[in-house]
């Protein structure tokens, strides 16, 4: 039995040593990342929310400034895994607020009863049309995002063709084998355009609309990365991977990102967007039932209303503020779109036959 | 033995019975009849057949082109073998991701076969295969490698001199001695490929589906416990099946190996057969291994105005990556090497502990151990994942938030491999060496010193070297806990790939890079150390 604990010893030792060594480092990551200047234990406040969450330092240490809060941050998967996450451990959270969770998975939130109704103050400045939990107050609307059809200017200039407008754009013939979409039953753009189908051709139509788009050569991807970077060929990755669909399903926000991450920065967004596609996709956030700091969470969710954040948020996240008088930057403003008539359905109709859409439609267009 | 059991009840057992509990429970019933409805479902069975044909003809097509691989690395020496040896590992930490997008370059339109023949192998099953023996050519170039190399090649020209032909000498001395590290390799690629995500997801496209791919479907997206429960049970019976085979043919082939320096055993090639096998290996590492990193390097050079470092420039700074990260990302390299490590030390820790329990011990119990070690390979990580968040929520052992959780999801995966790599060449160990040091009056702490020390370093160095390749590149668990300010690479790369725009595609390409880089000097540096202390032999 000697191997066994002489193996023991070394090991052990090598694995205290080594943890000592995270140990060090990580808790001085705590410290410098939180950003606090007070950051004793109880006034931290956890928000956990998917990987797509950022905000910049500045303004989450205005936060600690204004209420003595510091902010920690959970990044759990993306948005679906995230809040699956939430509702295995309802009760006993790991955090105090949840972001993330959009009109698509609103009624799953909420059946399984996962937040403590607050009413945020400065909710009379946040437009009413997406507060769709107006009644009862459970859940907190952050951003609104669309989810569109975007297209590569160089492609369709270069072939003097019009890019595409509409859903009924797609399936001509003008546009075969160019479009590209993320698989709806794993991907939210991807389930946004389905969606988005579905609002403007109705439960009725849309099969037939998802038929005439694969016999026009639609192709399907699994995530958004693939679509954009492999795929797409306006994106900087698809143009280096010599991708040969000048049609994607990503966000109206997209353009804007291509010319900020872009050096130099150039005059004119390389690709754009086709408005009568768009889905919109609301995100809320909520006072996690069970949460430990309440006190803190009900700051959190009055902060992320507030003008500050709002405005912090569009270039962080590329998406648009809720709160009226929330300036955009100009950055949006000249290179990207809002859709004038987003598409939109209920969120308890997703609930209820999210499901089964998915279902046909995979049947349909994927097998 | 005790310290094995425990790390894999708490971290292991006791979270996925849990969550599949969750799943199959109604009302604290056990509800097995949901098992024959989910089976019966026509898509769930195609899922199925196609995971279990994909992975053998993966494993197959591994073994067929790394093989000879192990052989040329095992008994050759040439320049450049080191530094060889350490990147054909690197395709094992890199994510899939990343991987998908060479691959895409080199199989997809516009590609390399299609420039030169017109062939494409995007979404087709191909790309999927190749992809697999790209990303396991190591897993079976280490372990059977390792063992072939410390083997005595005098016992096979021994056989020769007694008359036995080229084949035959090779048919009865060596590959009997081979034969369980090529089990082990074989289980270890077939358990990848079975279990595969990333590459079906990525290269095959949604057509294609595996069970992990299905489990992570029903758990993360659909939250439809009941029908993954089922499915991490039939993973669970598949694994078990392989891993009772597995058993089965080691138990009937295990004898004490002479084992020696692998320094003495290799030479430069003799012969026109010899160059000939050693030129072909070399070319299919190019192609296969080497180009696909290649153009990711390209690709990480790659900016608008010509090629240059820009795009390593701005992993420097956090202003240029305000909307993305809270710190620079090539901070994300220090996380990295931070979790890795600790993972690496509680790997060795349970694995070796648990490989020396194994080689002691007899017995029905002790074999099912073994098995036991292995499942986590077959156990999807967001089974785990989701585990670990209904289980590990009360104090003492609320990890939910804490950083271990991400080496300890790590090391359940390192640990297979310590105790594979360990267990052929410690149960190798000829007992009768220990028993005639201690007839000269070693102490038992002695005799392990000179005697199995020495022989298992190697092993353990292996060992070490994969635990630590397989935390570096771990993504699916730390996915779950990384905390934003904390990044590992891996995860900094997928969250630069999440943003469209020039400059985050760019900087997900040379971090790539960079994690490619981190990885093969780490295992250079193993190797090093052994080089160093051969003088002990």
């Amino acid at each position: 039995m000697s191997t066994t604990k002489k193996l023991a010893v070394t090991a052990v030792a090598a694995a205290i040593g080594a943890t000592a060594l995270a140990g060090c480092g990580s808790s001085d990551d705590s410290g410098s990342g939180s950003g606090g200047t007070k950051g004793s234990g109880s006034k931290t406040v956890t928000l956990v929310s998917h990987d797509s969450f950022n905000a910049s330092k500045g303004v989450l240490k205005e936060f600690t400034r204004e209420t003595g809060y510091t902010v920690k941050v959970l990044k759990s998967g993306d948005a679906g895994a995230a809040l699956n996450q939430e509702i295995l451990t309802k009760g006993s959270p790991r955090g105090d607020v949840f972001f993330g969770v959009d009109n698509t998975l609103l009624s799953r939130a909420l059946d399984n009863g996962l937040f403590t109704p607050y009413a945020a103050k400065g909710l009379g400045q946040v437009a009413s049309d997406v507060q769709l939990d107006a009644a009862k107050h459970r859940v907190t609307p952050v951003d609104t995002g669309d989810i569109c059809v975007n297209y590569d200017k160089k492609y369709f200039a270069d072939k003097k063709l019009a890019p595409p407008k509409s859903f009924d754009d797609l399936a001509k013939p003008a546009y075969k084998n160019l479009l590209v979409t993320e698989n709806a039953a794993t991907s939210s753009p991807g389930l946004g355009f389905l969606l988005g189908s579905i609002a403007t051709y109705g439960q009725d139509g849309y099969q037939d609309y998802w038929k005439k788009l694969k016999d026009n050569g639609v192709k399907v991807v699994d995530g958004w990365e693939q679509a954009y970077n492999e795929a797409f060929s306006g994106s900087a990755g698809g143009k280096k991977a010599k991708a040969d669909r000048p049609l994607v399903v990503s966000y109206a926000s997209s353009p804007p990102v291509e010319v900020l991450y872009a050096d130099p920065q150039p005059k004119t967004a390389p690709t754009g967007v086709a408005t009568a596609t768009c889905f919109r996709q609301i995100e809320f956030a909520g006072l996690l039932d069970g949460a430990k700091n309440e006190a803190g969470g009900k700051a959190l969710l009055d902060f992320l209303i507030s003008k500050k954040f709002q405005e912090d948020m569009p270039l962080n996240m590329f998406v648009s503020p809720v709160t009226k008088g929330a300036k955009v930057p100009e950055l949006f403003t000249r290179f990207g779109t809002t859709a004038d008539k987003p598409a939109t359905v209920a969120p308890d109709t997703i609930a209820k036959n999210r499901e089964q859409w998915v279902q046909s439609w995979s049947s349909l267009v994927v097998k | 033995m005790a310290v094995p059991v425990a790390f894999f009840a708490v971290f292991f057992a006791y979270p996925v019975v849990a969550i599949v509990g969750r799943g199959l429970k109604d009302g604290g019933v056990w509800q097995f009849g949901r098992i024959g409805e989910v089976l019966s479902r026509p898509d769930i069975r195609e899922v199925l057949w196609f995971t279990l044909w994909q992975a053998l003809a993966s494993t197959a097509l591994t073994l067929l082109i790394a093989l000879p691989g192990a052989y040329v690395f095992a008994r050759f020496d040439f320049p450049g073998k080191q530094l060889l040896r350490a990147v054909v590992t690197v395709p094992f930490v890199l994510p899939t991701v990343v991987v998908g997008t060479a691959f895409l370059a080199l199989l997809g339109r516009g590609g390399f076969l299609d420039d030169l023949w017109g062939v494409r192998l995007d979404t087709t099953v191909w790309a999927i295969l190749l992809a697999h023996v790209f990303f396991n050519y190591a897993v079976v170039v280490r372990t059977v490698g390792g063992l072939w190399s410390q083997l005595d090649p005098r016992q096979e020209e021994a056989a020769r001199v007694l008359g036995a032909g080229r084949f035959a000498a090779w048919r009865r001395v060596t590959l009997p001695a081979l034969a369980p590290a090529v089990a082990a390799a074989a289980l270890m690629v077939f358990l990848f490929t079975f279990t595969s995500f990333g590459v079906v997801q990525i290269l095959g496209g949604p057509g294609f589906s595996t069970l992990e791919v299905e489990i992570y479907r029903q758990t993360a997206q659909l939250l439809a416990l009941p029908t993954a429960a089922v499915l991490t049970l039939v993973q669970f019976a598949a694994v078990g099946a392989i891993l009772a085979v597995h058993a089965w043919t080691v138990r009937r082939r295990e004898t004490a190996l002479k084992l020696v320096d692998p320094a003495q055993t290799a030479r430069r090639p003799r012969g026109a057969g010899q160059w000939a096998l050693l030129t072909g290996v070399l070319l299919t590492v190019l192609v296969l291994i080497l180009l696909p990193l290649a153009i990711l390097v390209e690709r990480s050079l790659d900016l608008p105005g010509g090629h240059g470092l820009g795009y390593y420039r701005a992993l420097g700074s956090a202003a240029a990556n305000s909307g993305t990260f809270l710190v620079a990302p090539i901070e994300a390299i220090w996380n990295s090497l931070r979790y890795a490590l600790v993972a690496t030390a509680i790997a060795l820790v349970v694995g070796g502990l648990a490989a020396a329990a194994l080689t002691r011990r007899a017995g029905r119990l002790v074999r099912g151990f073994d098995a036991l070690l292995m499942l986590p390979l077959g156990v999807s990580a967001v089974t785990v994942g989701f585990g670990f968040l209904i289980t590990l929520d009360k104090p003492p052992l609320d990890l939910r938030t804490s950083w271990i959780l991400v080496p300890l999801a790590q090391a359940l995966v390192g640990v297979p491999f310590v105790v594979r790599t360990m267990l052929p060449v410690l149960r190798a160990v000829d007992g009768r060496l220990r028993e005639a040091a201690a007839v000269l009056g070693a102490s038992p702490l002695r005799a392990w010193r000179e005697v199995d020390l020495p022989l298992v370093r190697r092993a353990l160095l292996v060992a070490a070297g994969f635990a630590f390749a397989v935390s570096l590149g771990e993504f699916g668990a730390t996915v779950f806990i990384a905390r934003p300010d904390n990044p590992t690479l891996p995860v900094a790369v997928a969250r630069l790939l999440g943003r469209s725009g020039d400059l985050n595609y760019g900087q997900a390409m040379a971090l790539s890079t960079i994690l490619m880089l981190v990885c093969a000097v780490s295992l250079l540096l193993l190797e090093r150390i052994r080089t160093d202390r051969s003088g002990e032999f």
